[in-house]
């Protein structure tokens, strides 16, 4: 032990480099499989090593020592062209990797190489390199023949030993296309490239990196005061020489915020094997294409997408990609195909993850979510395509036929959803039956400073990022009165005809009175939260800021309202609002939200949601009914005139936004009597279902309530879903879907008899 | 034993306390704070340390003493939490004082509440008694105020 403390740095150097060979070795293998007659990978796989070996001997860990020995045997067999590398070979060879790494993992927590008995893998390494027999003793590297002598002497080797009955050669034998692949590439064997990167790159702690960002952030902050300061100043050369600390700033900032990029390609790196580990398991074949692995992201980032994207990809290989027999039934050459792509858009890096394999299909998604009881059978009956494959994201859902030890490991979609999320980034599914599935995610460039919108609250400053920000809206004192409609606590804006549900800053942060502004005006943020739109109604809108985003500590944690903290400009401190987390706690978006399940069904609502709040639009019909329809189910609410309704096919419609609306009358529906004043104007609710559009004409509209949806079925009608004690009075509750799906049903029907009065 | 510990003393509403003394990271005098809303009333606000932001914990209303009085500004004693540092107000410092661990006694089982809950041990001074808190259950706080839940 006590040598070991002495040796400390040199230990520890020594784990740094050989871990970065290990990554190094682990992609020539795999790449070397490829291309066996690859020159360059031998000898760089040889040379890593041979590298540990020396210095682990040096260091005096024998074991290790052994391990990598009996491995550069084997090397020096295949690098003298004495061998042809197989499958079985490469996957020794990558077992003595993981042993290694093993190994220097040991060394790492104890300071020894560890107990563990690697003599099977040692008789592995042995008995593969002796099923040759040994010619003669190791060449030493110093004599070594020229490459093309030395690509002829593989070929001409491999060629001689075919007779030989040996296990490994029989494989050699099987490998017939690799020999080809060696004779072609024989001609075209690329010099050594000498690694010019190390040369002018050094190795900087992570920590001493984070450390000059803060003090590059404390740096910023003493400017701006500087800055501030320098404008009540007279004397030029004060103000020329803030003015050059302003501009250094700003350019040690940009360069700091640099060193915390890395290309993309460091995590992608160790894909290849796992691809080729996931494919060996499951008896396919696949090739891994890369495209723009040196776009770069914050190391923070980079950190937190990894584990997804290896889920991603083991999902591909495992689910995605067919068995070489089914391909080629299918007309798909055997070997299938991994692309993983990654291209910056609009402040946003995108990376793609596509596969030429089946495709998912939205039958079997469909049989699984019912099967799971994720989803209630209407509802799947309802589902667009892009709905059906949003399923993949349910907690609690695998596809896979077979529960395999490759990814069926009870982390799903969900999981890798949930973490690119989490560092504000998105997820999208596409696929083509048969053709393969492409994922599309979607990640911010950086996570310490983004730009964000600053508004105050009791004259305190809150910050919001820019990315959920769609719009601002200024209302006068004399337009809020008409604006915003709010009745019973829910106040809601119509915003071009949207419903727009507001909330109220100071209500969510726990504050006695709503905001109000000196001159009785309304400022609302509109905001885009798991798809839903809201307005945030704050006291005032400061102005946009690149703010640099710090963690809250743990006493703060549970707050789902708050994403983090910044520093302002004047030193103090401003908390950042998390507008998903405040969507929910307001209610505005449902808790369990999935993009696919929001619009759920009222009546299977009922039951998942029971005790939830919802908020619902209580309507007027005939002289007493009243009904409730959930607001989300809602796209706008309308008023006609009387004589603005037409007649097409029998059935009433109005022009709308260019379109032709048909109009369904409620009463009509419920059978309750019509009042039938022409020139009254209509109230009308537009709902929108499976891309048909309806007008619902109602007699009044009451209100808009938060309540709980508590339906009693029974009362089982046309056009009602049942009744619900909302406000204290028993009300129906209408089937907005149902009802305009009957109506579309109607209208395409009518289609089709003009279609065909026409043909006739 | 004859084993001796540091403690970081302070006064807390006529009380005298400690917290040993490697958990310390600085003593620094008021700062002005940013209120957290909605959180537990126990947090008092953030400050900016440098560049780090640190959670204020108002140690009166953590182990259910009497509010500071108005106008009296608290000290902050930076401490080393498990996941960075946060910040104990505290009426005033005390020295750093050296205690045997002879002295040291487990709370009468008279004290009760949360006072039980966090003072980990008593040390006999001639004229004082001194309360050990323990560090890490002061720092675990719920983080959404009881409000929240209703």
């Amino acid at each position: 032990m006590a040598a070991v403390d002495e040796l400390d740095e040199v230990v520890r150097e020594f784990l740094v480099e050989s871990h970065e060979g290990l990554d190094q070795l682990d992609r020539d293998l795999v790449a070397l499989e490829k291309d066996p007659a690859s020159k360059d990978r031998l000898a760089s796989i040889f040379r890593t090593i041979h590298t540990i070996k020396g210095t682990c001997g040096f260091l005096s860990f024998g074991r290790l020592e052994s391990v990598a020995h009996v491995g550069e045997n084997l090397l020096s067999r295949l690098r003298d062209g004495r061998l042809t590398l197989n499958a079985e070979i490469t996957s020794t060879l990558l077992a003595m990797v993981d042993a290694v790494r093993r190994m220097l993992a040991d060394i790492e927590s104890t300071g020894s190489d560890g107990d563990n008995d690697y003599a099977e893998l040692v008789a592995r390494l042995n008995r593969l390199q002796e099923a040759l027999t040994p010619t003669d003793d190791d060449s030493p590297a110093g004599d070594r023949p020229s490459l093309a002598q030395e690509a002829t002497k593989l070929t001409a080797t491999a060629a001689l030993e075919v007779p030989e009955s040996t296990p490994a050669v029989e494989i050699a034998h099987d490998a017939l296309p690799e020999q080809v692949a060696v004779e072609r590439s024989r001609g075209e064997q690329p010099e050594a490239v000498a690694s010019a990167v190390a040369d002018t790159t050094i190795r900087v702690d992570v920590h001493l990196l984070d450390k000059l960002m803060n003090l590059v952030g404390e740096l910023v902050l003493a400017r701006n005061q500087i800055l501030q300061f320098t404008s009540t100043q007279q004397d030029s050369s004060f103000v020329a020489t803030s003015q050059r600390l302003n501009l250094i700033t700003t350019e040690l900032q940009e360069g700091v915020m640099k060193t915390r990029m890395q290309p993309i390609g460091n995590i992608w790196s160790k894909f290849p094997r796992v691809v080729r580990d996931v494919a060996l398991a499951c008896g396919k074949q696949v090739r891994v294409e890369m495209e723009a692995r040196d776009t770069e992201l914050d190391k923070t980032i980079i950190e937190a997408i990894k584990d997804p994207l290896t889920h991603v990809v083991r999902n591909a290989v495992d689910h995605g990609i067919e068995s070489p027999e089914k391909r080629i039934a299918a007309g798909k050459p055997a070997e299938g195909r991994l692309l993983m792509r990654a291209f910056h858009e609009g402040g946003q890096v995108n990376i793609e993850i596509s596969d030429d394999g089946g495709g998912i299909d939205p039958e079997k998604l469909k049989q699984k979510a019912l099967q799971r009881g994720l989803v209630q059978p209407d509802q799947i009956a309802r589902m667009g395509e892009r709905e059906l494959l949003g399923l993949i994201f349910l907690p609690g859902f695998s596809t896979a036929e077979k529960v395999t030890n490759v990814s069926g490991r009870g982390v799903g979609m969900d999981v890798v959803k949930t973490n690119i999320e989490k560092i504000g980034g998105t997820v999208d599914i596409h696929s083509k039956v048969g053709h393969g599935t492409t994922l599309k995610v979607k990640i911010p460039l950086t996570l310490a400073i983004i730009p964000a919108l600053v508004v105050t609250s009791r004259g305190e400053r809150y910050a919001i990022p820019q990315v959920s920000l769609l719009e601002l809206v200024r209302l006068e004192a004399d337009q809020v009165r008409r604006a915003i409609e709010s009745i019973h606590g829910a106040p809601v804006y119509r915003l071009r005809g949207t419903l727009l549900p507001l909330v109220h800053l100071a209500d969510e942060l726990g504050h006695q009175a709503p905001e109000s502004t000196e001159d009785g005006a309304v400022n609302i943020v509109v905001l885009q939260a798991d798809g839903r739109q809201f307005g945030l109604v704050v006291e005032g809108i400061s102005d946009t800021e690149e703010i640099v985003v710090k963690p809250l500590g743990k006493q703060l944690k549970g707050i789902s309202t708050f994403a983090g903290a910044t520093i302002m400009g004047d030193g103090k401190v401003a908390l950042i609002l998390d507008v998903l987390g405040l969507a929910q706690h307001a209610r505005v978006v449902s808790e369990v939200h999935e993009g696919a399940m929001a619009e759920e069904h009222a009546s299977d609502a009922a039951e998942a949601e029971a005790g939830r709040l919802r908020t619902l639009l209580l309507l007027g019909v005939g002289d007493s009914g009243r009904l409730a329809v959930p607001l989300d189910l809602v796209d706008r609410l309308e008023e006609f005139p009387g004589d603005a309704v037409e007649l097409s096919a029998d059935q009433e419609v109005v022009q709308y936004r260019g379109q032709i609306l048909p109009l369904v009358r409620l009463a009509d529906v419920l059978g309750s009597a019509r009042a039938d004043e022409p020139e009254r104007p209509l109230h009308v609710v537009v709902a929108t279902e499976q891309g048909r559009t309806v007008g619902i004409v109602v007699d009044r509209i009451l209100d808009i309530v938060e309540d709980r949806l508590d339906i009693r079925r029974g009362v089982q009608r046309h056009g009602l879903l049942g009744s619900a004690v909302i406000q204290q009075k028993v009300t129906d509750l209408l089937d907005v879907r149902g009802l305009v799906r009957s109506v579309a049903c109607d209208a395409a029907m009518n289609d089709t008899d003009l279609a065909s009065a026409e043909a006739a | 034993m004859g084993t001796t510990r540091q403690l970081a003393t302070f006064h807390l509403d006529g009380f005298f306390f400690g917290i040993e003394v490697e958990k310390v990271q600085e003593v620094i005098r008021y700062q002005p704070m940013t209120r957290v809303p909605i959180a537990s009333p126990v947090v008092q606000g953030l400050i900016n340390l440098r560049g780090q932001i640190v959670t204020a914990i108002d140690l009166r209303r953590r182990l259910e003493l009497r509010p500071r009085p108005e106008g009296e500004l608290p000290m902050n004693v930076v401490v080393r939490g498990d996941d960075g540092a946060v910040s104990l107000l505290v009426d005033e410092i005390g020295d750093v004082l050296e205690f045997d661990d002879e002295t040291f006694e487990q709370p009468p089982e008279t004290v009760r509440g949360t006072t039980r809950e966090l003072v980990r041990g008593v040390y006999q001074l001639r004229d004082k008694l001194l309360l050990m808190l323990d560090t890490e259950r002061t720092l675990q706080i719920d983080g959404a105020g009881p409000e929240r839940e209703a």
